[in-house]
Order: C-alpha cells, then structure tokens, then sequence
C-alpha cells in the first residue's frame, strides 16, 4: 500500500508544484495575451475593411473614386483646415498656458481652469452656438474659428502641464549666458515644449479630421461629412468606401508626421532633487493685453455658447422641456455612456495590464494596435462596422452590439491610459503576495493590482463615458432605430432648424460633461503636483 | 584690487528676512566661499549676485560697475556673470556640444574649435561632444555646466552647490578639477556650499553665514583656528568648548592652564580647542598623572583615524565629563585604558 502510495503522493505534489509554478508565471501571461491579442485584431478590422474594399472593388474603379476632382477638393479642404487651425491653435494655447502658468497675471487659476472648460462643450455645439450668433458664419473662416475655440485646451493642458514641469534654472543659465527675456522663451524654453506640442496638435489634428457635425453646421465640406452624405444618400456605396479609404491615409499621414517631428528623444529633467519651484514673471505694460487674450478667449469659446444656448432657453420657455422626449433621451444616453465606458475599460484591462507587468516587442505591438484604431474617425469605424455586419452578419445590424463595438473602438486609448497608469502604480509584490497566499493568478489580479487602480479605472471610465455622451457620427449611422441619444436627438432638430428646441440636449450634455471636464483640470494638476 | 564689493545687502520674502546687511569684498582672482547652514540665505546671495533675484536695498559693484543699487538694475543677462548650478541644469533638448557652445553666436567663425577647447579644458572626451545631457554622467553634467558658463569668458564664475549632489569620491576629484580650471582661466569665483570641508578646501576666503547675517569673512585658516563663536566654530570642524578663566595670557580650564593669544578680556570666557591640538598617552593602571587625565569610554575607527572618547576624571570645575578626541596613528588607546591628555598650541578664546 505505502509502496504505491509514496510515489502518488510524490506525483501529485510534483504536479501541484509544477501548475503553481506554470500558474505564477506564465499562465496568465499567456491567456491574457490572447485576450489582448484578440482585442487587437478587432480594433484591425476598421483598416482590414479598407484594405478588403479596395481589392474588391478594384484598382481601375478605385483609381476612378479617388482620383477625381472632388477628393481633390476635399483634400484641398482638409489640408487648408488643418494648416490654419494647427499654427492658431499652438500659438493661443502656448501664449495662455504661458501666461497662466509663468507670469504674474491676476486670477491665473481662474483662467487656467476656464481656458479648461470648452472642453464641457461639444464641437458641434460650438458650431451651433456660433450660427446662431453669426448666421453667416460658413466656409474655411468659419471652420477654423470655431476649431480653434472647441480644440485649443487639447493643447493647453499638456503644454501648461509640460511649462509646470520645467526646471527653472534652466532659464537662469540661458539667461547668464547672455539671452534676454525673450530669446530664453525662445531658445530655452519652446523646445521644451516640443514634446506637449507635438502631442496636443497631434490630437487635435485627428478631431479636425474626424468632426462631422461642427463643419456640417458651419457648411465647411471635409472627408468626414462627404462620407456621411454618401452613406444617406447611397448607403455604402463603393464612393463612402475610397473616401474613408484616403481619410484613413489622411490620419496615418498625422501620425507619420507627429512620429518625425517628435523624434525619439526624450527630455527628461536632467537633475536629481527637487526643482525649485517657477518664478512668475512680472508682466508690466503686458498686463492689460494678457488680460484682454484671456477674456477675449473666454468670452469667444464660453461666453458665446453660454449666451447662446441661455437666449434659445430663454426663448423656448417650458415648452421646450417635454419631460418624455427630454428625458428619455437624456436615460438612454446615460446607460449607453455607462455600459460603453464599463465595456471600453474591460476590453483595455488585459492590455494595459499587459504592458506594465510584461512589457515586450509583442506586447509593444499589441498596444500600438490599441491605440491607432482610436485616432480613427468615427466615421470610418462606423462605415467598416455598417459594411461588415450587412455582408457578413446581418442579424447584427444596428444592434446594441454593434453599436458598443464601435464605441469600443472609438475610445479604447482613452480607457488605456487611465489603466495604465494606475496599474503601474499598484506594486507587482502584492500580486506574488496574494498568489503566495493561495489564490489563483487571476484572483490575485482582481483582489491587489484591480482593487488599487480602482480610482483610476473609475476616472477612465467616466472619460470614456464623456466621449460616448458627446459621440455623435458613428452614433448616427450605427443606433439601434428607436435610440435616441442627446447628441442624436440635438442633431436631428438642428437639421430641422430647430435651435430652439435643440436647446436643451446642448445644455444637459454640456452639465454631464463639466463634472468630467473638472476632473480632467484637477488631474493635469496633481500629475504635476499641484 | 577689489573686484566685487557687497554693500549692505538685504533681502526679505514677506517677514521672513533672507539676507540682512551683507557687505564683503572680493579680490580680482580670488576663490570665495560662501557656507552656511540650510536657510541661511547664501543661495539668495548668490541668486542676487547673478542678477536672478532683486535686493530690497544696498549695492553691488563688479570691476567698478554699479550692477544693483537703489536706482541701477543690470539684468542677469547683461551682467556677464557665469553660473553652474547645483545639477547643471543643462538644456534638455541639445547636444553636449551646443549646451557648451549656447551662449556663442551661432555662426561664429572658430565656434567649433572653442567649444572643443572648452571640452579639453573641463576634462571631458570629444565623444561626448554629440552625447544628450541624459546620457551622461552627474560629474560629466557638471563639466559641461562649467564649460558651457566659461565659453563666455565671464569675469565672475558663481557655482551654486555644484557638486553636492555627487559621490563623495567624485566630488572631490571634480572640485579639484574645477578649481584648477578657474585658475588657469583667471576667474574669479564664489562657490556656495553647505559642506564645510568643501568650503575649507577650496577657497582662499570663507564667508560663513548664518539666518541672513555675513558672521564671519577672512581665510579658511584663520576662521577655523580662530572662529568668533560657539556655532561657526562646529560648523567649520570638531570642536573642543570649554569654560575657562581669564588672565594674564592663560586659560585655566578643565585641561588645566593653556596659552592663549595676548590682549583677550580677563575672565570668564569660552575656549576652543580642535581635536587635532590633543594628545592622549596611554599610562598603566594606577599611575600618578600629571596634569589632565581620564579613562577610554569608547573607541571609534573612522578609516585613517580614530575618535576616543574619554571620560575625564578629575571634575574639580563645570566642565565637560567626556571629550572627543581625534587620534591618528598607531598607538591607539583601547577602550578602559587610563590616559593623559596633553594640549599643543594655543587655545582660541571665543571672542562672544
């Protein structure tokens, strides 16, 4: 009996050892690659139906759509867009932050935060604030004002975030050397920046070509809303398909772009111990035209959507306010909001979690695949989802699912980095401790690192949350028919309109949005320990 | 010749006061030291000297030049004036070669040239002229800071805690180097520090500032042998302080009677002593002792030396009942051995 029983017993705990081991090192190593992996290839999907469209359709029909007048036009367009609103937006944004951060302008809090708060207002809301001011407002001028005003704090919080991070005695050489005031901004100071620059245009960059309903509302024609309108008018047709097709080239061209300009450097701050903190600069005769940037920029990007969507109010009384309509659009936005934010952040938990624990050249990959399929525009995701689903499953058609597939997608970066950094926060120890105490890998996952970054998931979620309450494009062209969301419901009375009873959608999802709004304001802050 | 006169300096953040009354002349050439604990306002000197701060009254003057004064303010960077800061501060964005070659116009003809001297003379490998800052060392930052500072040829070199943040091997090593440089330069510098020995070892005047009052200025010798009182005397270097008495020439202390300098008040009065004016001298049990003596409490290796605490045993008067005391050599006294103790040189009469 002892004699058989010894080696058994030996056997099984070798087994048990040997799964332990497996379990603690590799196991979910490997199953939660293969669930980012899977992750990936979805978010691949948008390029692979650009990709798949073009051979179907053919070279000689493909050359045909693309090389005609019209996408020469919107390219025109495009190119105009991005080149007037880029240079405008850097400049305000580096002047406010400046001034915000470094120089003894009064109220400097103040205004940071509201140089902050056109981020609560959708950029279609914008638009809509400023045709009702201006009817006249239209074309390249109209749509490069209202970018700038609805994109600017993309740039301003890193930047402003980037010049609280700089040593100051950098400056104090540049200036023993020789350089006066404004040569040490120059020469010292704006490379610096390089970084936060390339990053904010970057980003705005790829709004300016993803909006839709702020340049349909200012009549202003780009990749976007001629995409669009091919898909109403012809639903998808092989015309929609190249267009996405060169809007996609468009955003990689960005991407490219940014990644050159960027270069591969770093600019860490060289010294170790504590900067000391930044000396604010006397503004002198500057101050009355500092103050006047500031409120001219306040009053443009808040004051007027404030005064306007307060006139519309005005305007429409109580009627406005049909508690049924209202509110049910307001209900169905919140649980899309929620359940897409909640979705979002699951689908980017394996990864973000990957990428601190393993970081490797697979898992560099892997994330790169997460995080391009957010900087394409909705539109596109839309269009891949819209042709996909109608080829290839049907019953999936404006489904929920499909629905939350391309919010998914849409906001998987923004999930992303919130994870990440919390998860990076949480010590692996704990996770070894809690499997050395006997749970599973995964259980020691959820119960250490998960419950830890807790507050960061939740801040991710609500981003993502914030992006699907103001999501418009692929909103429209994916909803289950019957769902109506703020942004749909807002979307469908401008185009009829009427601005009056638009009104109150833009001001419920400007209050959703200015919590979030906030706390984006108070965690550029922390993160630079202010 | 002076070169840089200091005329009642004073600064003060809201009622914090910084800096109170500072006055000192500096010699054209010269190595200056300015020590102090945390907090006692040398950086905001330095800070004013450079241009980067403004006092709220008194007067600077560089080679004859008014930089600061109730109605003159000469920019920091007009002043000519070279600085290398605690960590180098070094431009992120650029090149060991054109963090050197900054201040340089940027077509001038024998730029490259220049800024390869510049490397040889700090010390640093031509490889490194393509390096970034962060690829390079705390002492290679801190060579390039110095020759960034020197490319200008200032007629002023001031180095805010430059190598407090380095090893100790290295720092010395650097300070050496630094110094050599300066002086072959011909510039004139003024190092802040909060390490005394650092202060001792490189400069040829030492200012000692204590809650933003200049407490003493003059050679590091004479302010280490003969410090005006209890606190700069710690600072600059173990201490020996004992009460004594006063009169003709003599200090009758807890070590028996010592000579003291000439022309001292009479009376009661506190002397000093550095460690290295004691001698201990190990005597068998139960000998008679003349003079002096106490038994070894604890001994202490500090690598090249020893400190010996010794229990004195005659207490026939307020004194101390242990002295630390520093021993180089080989006769070393063991813990328990009974000792005397003899004093060479003078004692220092705190003059407070």
């Amino acid at each position: 009996m002892s004699a058989t029983a010894f080696p058994a017993v030996t056997a099984s705990a070798l087994w048990r050892l040997m799964t332990a081991a497996r379990g603690r090192s590799r196991i979910p190593y490997f199953w939660v690659t293969i669930v980012a992996a899977f992750v990936s290839l979805v978010s691949l999907m948008p390029l692979g139906f650009i990709a798949w469209i073009t051979v179907q359709t053919g070279w000689e029909t493909a050359s045909k759509l693309i090389f005609r007048g019209r996408v020469g036009e919107l390219l025109i367009n495009t190119a105009l867009l991005e080149l007037c609103t880029l240079p405008l937006t850097i400049t305000l944004s580096v002047a406010l932050a400046w001034l915000t951060e470094r120089t003894d302008l009064p109220g400097a809090r103040l205004w940071s935060l509201l140089a902050v708060a056109p981020l609560a207002v959708p950029a279609f809301v914008h638009s809509y604030a400023w045709i009702s001011l201006v009817p006249g407002l239209h074309g390249l001028p109209g749509g490069v004002l209202v970018s700038v005003l609805a994109y600017f704090p993309f740039l301003y919080l890193p930047v402003a975030a980037q010049l609280r991070r700089l040593d100051p005695a950098i400056e104090d050489a540049a200036a023993s050397l020789g350089l006066d005031p404004w040569q040490v901004f120059f020469r010292a100071v704006l490379p610096q920046l390089r970084l936060a620059i390339c990053g904010g245009s970057l980003l705005v960059g790829l709004h300016l070509l993803a909006e839709y309903g702020l340049y349909v509302m200012i009549r202003f024609d780009t990749f976007s809303t001629a995409i669009v309108d091919q898909f109403q008018s012809a639903f998808n047709g092989p015309a929609a398909n190249m267009l996405a097709g060169v809007l996609v080239s468009c955003c990689l061209l960005l991407l490219l772009i940014e990644a050159v300009l960027r270069g591969g450097e770093r600019y860490a701050r060289v010294g170790s111990g504590a900067a000391r903190p930044v000396e604010r600069r006397r503004l002198g005769r500057l101050l009355f035209p500092a103050l006047a940037l500031n409120a001219a920029t306040v009053a443009l990007a808040i004051g007027v959507p404030f005064v306007t969507l307060t006139r519309w109010l005005y305007i429409g009384g109580a009627d406005i306010w049909r508690i049924d309509v209202v509110g049910g659009a307001f209900g169905q936005t919140i649980l899309l909001a929620l359940a897409g934010g909640v979705l979002a952040t699951i689908a980017a938990a394996p990864m973000a979690w990957l990428s601190v624990r393993a970081p490797g050249r697979l898992q560099r990959v892997l994330e790169a695949c997460h995080y391009y399929v957010g900087s394409l525009p909705g539109v596109v995701v839309a269009l891949a989802l819209v042709t996909v689903t109608v080829r290839l499953v049907l019953p999936l058609y404006q489904t929920f699912a499909t629905l939350f597939l391309a919010y998914i997608m849409l906001f998987l970066p923004r999930a992303m980095v919130g994870l990440r950094t919390s998860i990076a926060q949480a010590p692996v120890e704990l996770e070894r401790a809690a499997m050395a105490l006997g749970r599973t890998p995964f259980q020691a996952v959820c119960q250490t690192t998960m419950r830890l970054a807790a507050p960061g998931i939740a801040a991710s979620t609500a981003l993502v949350a914030l992006g699907i309450t103001n999501e418009l494009t692929a909103t429209l062209m994916l909803s289950p028919t019957g769902v109506e969301t703020l942004a749909t419901k807002f979307w469908s009375l401008t185009s009829e309109i009427d601005y009056v009873a638009a009104a109150p959608y833009a001001v419920m999802m400007v209050l959703l949005s200015l919590p979030l709004t906030f706390l984006l304001y108070v965690q550029s802050r922390r993160a630079t320990g202010q | 010749m002076t070169f840089l006169t200091l005329d009642a300096i004073s600064k003060s953040y809201g009622p914090t006061v910084a800096l109170d009354a500072i006055g000192m002349s500096i010699e054209a050439g010269g190595r200056t030291a300015i020590v102090g604990p945390s907090g006692s306002g040398k950086t905001t000197l330095l800070r004013i000297i450079a241009g980067f701060e403004t006092p709220d009254s008194g007067s600077l003057v560089l080679d004859g030049k008014t930089l600061a004064s109730s109605d003159v303010l000469v920019p920091a960077h007009r002043r000519g004036i070279g600085i290398v800061s605690q960590d180098g501060a070094l431009f992120p964005h650029l090149t060991v070669a054109d963090n050197i070659g900054f201040g340089l116009a940027k077509h001038a003809p024998g730029r490259d040239q220049r800024i390869a001297e510049l490397m040889e003379m700090v010390e640093l490998d031509g490889v490194m002229a393509a390096r970034r800052p962060h690829q390079l060392s705390g002492g290679q930052q801190q060579r390039v800071a110095l020759a960034r500072a020197l490319a200008l040829k200032p007629r002023l070199m001031l180095l805010d805690e430059p190598f407090s943040a380095l090893d100790t091997g290295l720092r010395d090593t650097l300070r050496r180097s630094v110094a050599r440089v300066l002086r072959a330069a011909g510039t004139t510098a003024i190092l802040v520090t909060h390490d005394q020995a650092e202060a001792l070892s490189f400069a040829d005047q030492l200012a000692v500032l204590r809650q933003g009052r200049l407490v003493q200025f003059g050679p590091p010798r004479t302010l280490y042998g003969k410090p005006r009182d209890r606190e700069t005397a710690t600072f600059l270097g173990e201490a020996i302080l004992l009460d004594a008495d006063i009169a003709s020439g003599r200090a009758r202390c807890a070590l028996g009677s010592l000579t003291v300098e000439a022309g001292h008040r009479v009376g009661q009065a506190t002397v000093m002593l550095r460690p290295e004016q004691i001698r201990l001298k190990t005597a068998a049990a139960g000998t008679r002792i003349e003079g002096p003596f106490g038994h070894v409490d604890d001994v202490e290796f500090g690598g090249g030396n020893y400190m010996v605490l010794v229990r004195l045993d005659r207490s026939d008067r307020a004194m101390p009942d242990f002295l630390s005391i520093k021993c180089v050599g080989a006769d070393i006294p063991e813990p328990g051995d009974l000792v005397g103790i003899s004093v060479h040189g003078m004692a220092h009469v705190l003059p407070d």
